[in-house]
């Protein structure tokens, strides 16, 4: 834990949420004749797993008092995922823009991150959603904890307990089986689960704090970082193939029959 | 002119958007029980039930503007969301905050705005809505207190409201009756008061509308708001308010029959095309998006003269005229548009018709509205000066912490 106090360790956590903007998840996305990627007129949001990763993160400082600081990588569009984050209750924000950064990948983004980190310094606990809904690779999480040296929890669903004096946490992570509990120390880096629990409504007056919110900007310089490089590229977008579906009633006299008929279409199909 | 709303206005919509999509269900299922939905903890618990007030009185500070968005996000879910503001918001908490003195606003203002405690307006009488000068329920001054006999009627949360504002008769001899009026906060949990809920009704089903009986109530001279035989103005100034909510409602009521009459029409094929693409649905859905637009520049503007100090009489009347007509116009058209499926509540646009046949009577009868209008044309009609002005929208003033 970060000594700041000149007796010992400090008992209130410092906290970084990144988040991303993504289109709405009503939007259509779709690739347009020119190969890029579109989502007509829908709106932008704040992507919708990192909702739970702010309200675990808003959570854990409620618990534990302490700070969150919302941190966003795009133009002026990611100021929407940050005012949402603002609004629900993060003490401040950070906007990364820098040109160089146009092209990115998951890699180059926890290049970035890692930089801001240490940049803020003294940070204990770094939460993410557990993907982007636009990208879904759910990478950048577990490579900014690599980068950082710190260990990484992904899908956690609870805390048990965080012990900022003692530097240790454990917490509860989402696997098909169930639940695995895991004991770390701290600084780490958390990916967080829907379990979790519901993210909460932006109150009003965090809406209002938000919206006046003046929110700085770090370029790639004031990280004293070169543009990282991108390793993955995208030659070419395609729209999946259309499905064709067939919808067909299957009649008979009784709901047996009926059943019976389905059971033997399953299995000629071989659905099953 | 700036036409653009702000960062605060679209997250405020934003957020009661979603708290109104998350009602939808409950509302369906009130709706279809005929009892109120109990969704009051929750808007209070989010801070709506706040919204138009300053942040010292227990509101959240958000402007007449912000009252008017988050009427038309609730009432494009169901009327009965936006009813609550009308009421609680409208008729009774911004009629203290407009008229009432320091004492009352830190008693009854503060608990309204947070929403632990809730208002409603109770004007109407069995015999008297329109021809309101001519209320019959009487106030008789005595000693230190009045006694308040008589019944209320139509009145919006009547079984779940903890405050009303009432207009009573305090002088039975005043040479013009709307003189011998006064207007009271009293508290509905005082003995000689009984109220229930009306049932058979058409429309917001989902929601309280009930009557009040008052026997001998005893009210505090301290709870009268303004000056005695001031009643009848402060209650049309309530009645501004209720009306701006209900204008800005049904804007929300026409563009929830838009966005389902669009739906539909992708959707529904007849004759080998989409019914979208028949001249005659193309017509229902043109007028309902010109409606649209049409109320809520009209509802805008009268949000923009309130939160200017500019008096909004004149465009409030126009605005719910307007709107609440065109949003059963819509209602009706999105109906026609679903046919047999429309009539059924299976689909939302039967709820929407039943809600918005409603709103024409309440808030100012059409007929009321259409002579208001002739008469500001005519110049028979023109606003004096009141003698205590709605408080403007100050941001810095209405943000203020305590």
């Amino acid at each position: 834990m970060n000594p700041s106090t000149p007796n010992g360790w400090r008992c209130t956590l410092k906290i970084l949420v990144f988040v991303k903007v993504t289109p709405d998840t009503a939007a259509t996305v779709k690739v347009d004749e020119a190969g890029n990627v579109t989502w007509g007129d829908a709106p932008l949001v704040l992507n919708p797993w990192d909702e739970y990763a702010v309200e675990a993160a808003l959570q854990t400082k409620e618990a534990h008092g302490g700070s969150v600081t919302v941190v966003s990588m795009g133009d002026e569009s990611a100021l929407e995922a940050i005012r949402r984050a603002l609004a629900m209750g993060c003490n401040d924000a950070i906007r990364i823009e820098d040109p160089a950064l146009a092209e990115d990948d998951s890699l180059s983004t926890a290049k970035v991150l890692k930089a801001v980190v240490e940049k803020i310094g003294d940070v204990d606990m770094v939460f993410f959603g557990r993907q982007a809904i636009d990208g879904d690779t759910g990478l950048t999480p577990p490579q900014t904890a690599r980068l950082l040296g710190w260990p990484y929890i992904g899908l956690v669903a609870a805390f048990r307990e965080i012990d900022p004096d003692g530097g240790q946490f454990t917490a509860e992570r989402t696997i098909e089986e169930g639940r695995q509990v895991l004991s770390s120390r701290l600084p780490a880096v958390v990916s967080v689960a829907k379990d979790f629990g519901e993210p909460r409504y932006p109150s009003f007056m965090g809406i209002r704090k938000a919206a006046r919110a003046k929110v700085p900007v770090w370029s790639l310089a004031d990280l004293g970082l070169e543009a990282p490089a991108v390793k993955v590229r995208l030659p070419e977008l395609q729209n999946p193939p259309k499905r064709e579906v067939v919808c067909e009633f299957i009649e008979g006299d009784t709901p047996e029959e009926i059943a019976e008929k389905l059971a033997d279409k399953i299995l000629a199909e071989k659905v099953l | 002119m700036d036409f653009a709303l702000t960062q605060e206005h679209k997250m405020v919509v934003d957020m009661v958007r979603k708290f109104a999509a998350e009602a939808v269900p409950i509302i369906r299922e009130y709706d279809r029980k005929h009892e109120p939905a109990p969704l009051l903890p929750r808007m209070a618990e989010l801070g709506i039930l706040g919204v138009g007030i300053p942040v010292k009185y227990g509101g959240q500070g958000l402007d007449y503007i912000s009252l008017g968005l988050v009427c038309e996000e609730l009432e494009y879910a169901d009327s009965t969301l936006r009813v609550v503001m009308a009421v609680h918001m409208g008729l009774c908490a911004q009629t203290i905050f407009h008229w009432g003195t320091e004492e009352q606003k830190q008693q009854y203002l503060v608990p309204l705005a947070q929403g632990e405690k809730i208002g409603c307006g109770a004007f109407t009488e069995p015999g008297h809505g329109s021809d309101f000068a001519h209320i019959q329920m009487s106030a008789r001054r005595e000693g230190d207190y009045y006694i308040l006999n008589g019944e209320k009627m139509w009145i919006s949360l009547a079984t779940l409201a903890d405050y009303a504002i009432v207009t009573a008769r305090t002088n039975p001899e005043a040479e013009k009756p709307h003189r011998g009026l006064s207007t009271f906060i009293v508290d509905l949990h005082s003995p000689g008061i009984k109220r229930g809920d009306i049932k058979g009704k058409l429309g917001v089903r989902a929601g309280s509308t009930g009557w009040i009986a008052f026997q001998d109530v005893k009210v505090p001279v301290e709870n009268r708001l303004g000056e005695e035989g001031e009643g009848f103005k402060i209650t049309m100034s309530a009645f501004d308010r209720g009306r701006y909510t209900v204008a800005s409602g049904a804007v929300g009521l026409i563009r929830a029959a838009l966005d389902a009459s669009v739906r539909y029409a992708r959707e529904r094929e007849t004759f080998g095309v989409p019914i979208g693409r028949h001249q005659l649905i193309k017509q229902k859905i043109a007028r309902m998006a010109r409606d649209y637009e049409m109320g809520r520049l009209l509802y805008l503007e009268a949000g923009w003269q309130m939160n200017q100090g500019l008096r909004a009489t004149r465009t409030t009347s126009m605005a719910k005229w307007f709107a609440t007509e065109a949003a059963f116009q819509a209602a009706n058209d999105a109906v026609q548009i679903h046919g047999a499926y429309g009539f059924s509540d299976e689909y939302d646009v039967e709820r929407f018709f039943r809600n918005a046949r409603g709103s024409i009577i309440y808030e100012g009868s059409s007929e009321i509205h259409t002579l208001i209008q002739a008469d500001y044309a005519l110049g028979y009609r023109r606003d004096k000066p009141l003698r205590v002005e709605l408080p403007p929208y100050d941001p810095e003033a209405w943000q203020e912490e305590l």
